[in-house]
């Protein structure tokens, strides 16, 4: 009973590049880990194909990890010897890089990509969502797994693509879904343990990546061209920079957080959301501040 | 559209500012929830197998094949939908269908946001939008245990054009199509599969959120939050009337399949699907649900019976009070007097009571997740106040107890000239019972709101209570007669005013904020007398002489 959410811009978009087969890794991987990206589009020659790589800098003083109180949770609890869980919503290295960023071109690209057949995962294990940030493509698998032997149940709270909120009762469950929009980002949460929480980036291209731990980031195979590429943190709020890929060329950016932009970071849940349809047929949505 | 009493109650029930002003007595408000309380209308004998909602679901298909076809689906017309949103649903929902019109900060929950368009009562799976059907029935019916009102003033085409008009501020509904989810049918055997249904309550870890005894009590219950970051109470699974999707096994059923979309509620679609949980599994865990919860929404009855016993139970746990009747009483937010609450913790008590003809007990007993002050609560209680106090006076910041204030006359004589509903006034004052979650029961005396003092009636107040798995249950005993004459005395045989106000410290309630009832009675059954023996021999021997008499000439007249 799997509903999918159909976007008649991104049906006709795969329908066009359907024959180009294609796929290929996307989706982070590890709790800080490289994502993917690397879809070898056959809409870009690879004899000028650039790419876009960068690090993720963080200034000031990053707010302090807490410990998380699993003990309601001994399966999970005793997974952490020692100080017990951290918060990991700032992962901020020794020499001050920061992990865990999306990154993604905003701007700039034609639409056409072919939509992966491999899953992006995410995982539950131990009370934790890994990993914390996924990218995908728009309409790609997300494979949601439960390796916990206890009640988890997977919220998703998107804007833009419909959200859904299902139990996975029991270790080894699976549930495959998929988003039909791109919507930059999705939370996910579990009601059950309060602090499990993740992102999911949908996008509709391959031009994505989670910065790793020590902040690396690339967006490889890229077409020659003028980008806007985007930053996301879930505490830090966004950042964009113009980029301009040579052929054959590795651009390089990056970006730089600071403490002090927290206040602008996740725009609250439940802003109203406004849609506007272009006349190409596709759809964009913009959030208004509530009032209050 | 028309006038009509009904009519001007509807919607003055939504404008609040109508709602406080003609708001003299709580008796409207208790009047129209018991009203609201979905039951006597389903007490027909139904066939085995068929449950209510599936029940009239074939009374509806046969009325549907029965018209004619061009009514089957008359237009919906979105312009006259606007009009009629405009006159009853903007104050709540507000202009742009964003669930936050003038009304909606004082309620838990919010308003329903069109434009987001989660709905949380669907018969579509989890993601999915409501269908019109859907959508109808809720404006039929309205919400239980939530503001959203059923609209018996506006006809089925009226109805349809709003909902054609609240599915235009989303855009989803013009990309997708909804389809209702397929549910297996109730493979029957109804109540006696709930044994089986309490273990899968345990598979699927129900209590996680609504407790061991399915009261809202869950370990995870203090920290739930709705889509909108708002605090959410996990169901309370043992008032099935106050079930926003409505109450039976079928509507239960459908809750588990569809989730509870918008809330932390999750569908177990894919559980099924995987094997975790079977088809048969869900029914019999609906029945178990169903089970928690009286079949009925209990009966308003305006007196409490209080027995006469030859022993009075001993504490709250007493097995004696199985046997005596138990009275429900709804309780309503206080939205009278600033600070205000609307959406209050406590929706009613349960009374029993019972005397030996020297002294008085009563036991009172109301669903509370939160045994408060419990700092385990306090992240809620944070949360609850900055959702719904942010715009009057000071938000608590201490954990606070739970409190129970019972109402009575200072003095009573026949029975009338009742006080002043919330807490008497100057020249009519209440007497109070107030019992505080760790301190225990002291008398009072109040003349309005916010003026209760410690009284004493030389009596000897006492209290003992019990907090167990999200219900509170406390006994007050007191001698019949007050030593002092200014007090109240308890007598057989007339009623007397009784009153109810509970707060629920977790949830910020204090002073003014909590909920109250109106206006009840309690009657002390008088000792058994000469009397109770004498009129059925007198009414044996009249009938029997008249019986007599009416023979004897009818064989008279026979004969002549």
């Amino acid at each position: 009973m799997l509903q999918k959410t159909r976007l008649l811009a991104t049906v006709a978009a795969a329908g066009l590049v359907w024959a180009c087969g294609g796929g290929g890794d996307a989706g982070g991987d590890g709790d800080a880990g490289d994502a993917g990206g690397e879809t070898a589009a056959p809409v870009v020659d690879p004899a000028t194909a650039g790419a876009i790589s960068g690090l993720i800098a963080f200034e000031g003083e990053a707010p302090a990890a807490e410990r998380i109180d699993m003990a309601e949770e001994p399966e999970c609890d005793d997974a952490y010897p020692g100080d017990g869980a951290l918060t990991q919503h700032a992962l901020v290295s020794s020499d001050g890089m920061l992990g865990n960023v999306f990154v993604y071109v905003k701007e700039g690209l034609g639409a056409g990509f072919p939509t992966p057949s491999q899953p992006a995962v995410l995982d539950q294990e131990n009370c934790r969502y890994h990993p914390h940030i996924v990218g995908l493509q728009v309409d790609q698998p997300l494979l949601i797994r439960n390796s916990d032997p206890i009640l988890h149940n997977i919220n998703t709270q998107p804007s833009i693509n419909r959200g859904f909120n299902i139990s996975q009762p029991q270790a080894g469950m699976e549930t495959t879904r998929d988003f039909g929009m791109a919507e930059v980002m999705i939370p996910v949460k579990c009601d059950v343990h309060g602090w499990m929480s993740a992102f999911v980036g949908v996008v509709d291209h391959p031009y994505f990546a989670v910065s790793r731990g020590d902040g690396a980031f690339s967006l490889p195979n890229l077409p020659p061209g003028d980008y806007v590429v985007e930053a996301w943190h879930e505490l830090f709020g966004t950042q964009t920079a113009n980029v301009t890929v040579g052929e054959g060329a590795t651009a390089e950016v990056s970006f730089t957080f600071n403490a002090g932009m927290a206040r602008n970071a996740v725009v609250p849940l439940g802003d109203p959301l406004i849609i506007k349809h272009a006349e190409d047929g596709s759809l964009t949505a913009v959030r208004e501040p509530a009032d209050d | 559209m028309a006038g009509g009493s009904g009519f001007r109650f509807a919607r003055c029930a939504l404008g609040m500012r109508s709602l406080l002003a003609s708001l003299r007595g709580l008796r409207i408000v208790a009047a129209a929830l018991a009203a609201r309380i979905p039951g006597a209308a389903w007490s027909m004998p139904l066939p085995v197998g068929l449950s209510r909602v599936r029940w009239m679901g074939v009374m509806i298909a046969v009325l549907v094949a029965l018209l004619p076809p061009a009514r089957l689906a008359p237009a919906q017309d979105a312009a006259s939908g606007e009009a009629i949103y405009r006159a009853w649903c903007l104050e709540c929902h507000g202009a742009e269908g964003r669930g936050d019109g003038p009304a909606a900060t004082h309620m838990l929950p919010r308003p329903r946001d069109f434009v987001g368009a989660r709905y949380q009562i669907r018969t579509t799976a989890s993601g999915e939008l409501p269908t019109d059907d859907d959508l109808m029935r809720v404006m039929r019916d309205g919400l239980p245990g939530t503001a959203m009102p059923g609209w018996p003033n506006l006809s089925d085409q009226e109805k349809r054009d709003v909902v054609a008009y609240i599915k235009s501020f989303s855009p989803f509904f013009e990309r997708e199509t909804p389809e209702v989810l397929q549910r297996s049918a109730d493979p029957g055997g109804g109540a006696d599969r709930a044994l089986a249904g309490r273990e899968v309550y345990g598979t699927l870890e129900c209590a996680r959120c609504h407790g061991e005894q399915g009261r809202g009590d869950g370990r995870s219950a203090p920290t739930l939050e709705d889509w909108r970051g708002f605090p959410v109470r996990a169901a309370d699974l043992s008032e099935p009337w106050l079930f926003n999707g409505g109450m039976g096994a079928d509507a239960i059923h459908t809750r588990f399949l569809t989730g509870v979309d918008g809330t932390p509620m999750p569908s177990n679609q894919d559980a099924l699907e995987a094997g975790v949980v079977t088809e048969e599994d869900l029914w019999d865990l609906a029945h178990y649900v169903a089970g928690l919860g009286p079949a009925e929404a209990p009966e308003l009855e305006e007196v409490v019976r209080v027995e006469r016993r030859e022993q009075l139970p001993d504490g709250p746990a007493d097995e004696a009070w199985d046997d005596l009747p138990r009275f429900y009483f709804p309780l309503v937010g206080q939205i009278v007097e600033p600070p205000r609450q609307f959406s209050p913790t406590v929706d009613g008590v349960w009374v029993q009571g019972v005397h030996d003809g020297a002294e008085l007990a009563l036991r009172v007993e109301w669903h509370d997740p939160s045994n408060s002050p419990d700092p385990g609560w306090q992240e809620w209680q944070d949360k609850i106040a900055g959702a719904l106090y942010s715009d009057e006076s000071a938000i608590p910041v201490e954990p606070l107890p739970d409190l129970l204030a019972l109402q009575f006359p200072m003095t009573f004589s026949d029975g009338r000239g009742r006080p002043y509903f919330l807490m008497g006034e100057g020249r009519n004052p209440v007497y109070l019972w107030l019992w505080h979650s760790r301190r225990g029961a002291v008398e009072g005396r109040a003349t309005g709101l916010g003026t209760a003092e410690v009284v004493d009636s030389g009596a000897g107040l006492t209290a003992s209570a019990e907090w167990e798995a999200g219900r509170w249950r406390v006994v007050f005993r007191r001698p019949l007669a007050a030593a002092d004459d200014g007090m109240l005395s308890f007598s057989e045989g007339a009623p007397i005013p009784i009153a109810f106000f509970a707060w629920d410290g977790s949830s910020g309630e204090t002073g003014t904020r909590g909920s109250i009832s109106a206006w009840y009675f309690i009657g002390l059954q008088p000792p058994p007398s000469n009397a109770v023996f004498m009129a059925p021999l007198v009414a044996f021997l009249v009938t029997g002489g008249l019986g007599m008499f009416a023979v004897r000439r009818a064989q008279k007249s026979y004969r002549g």
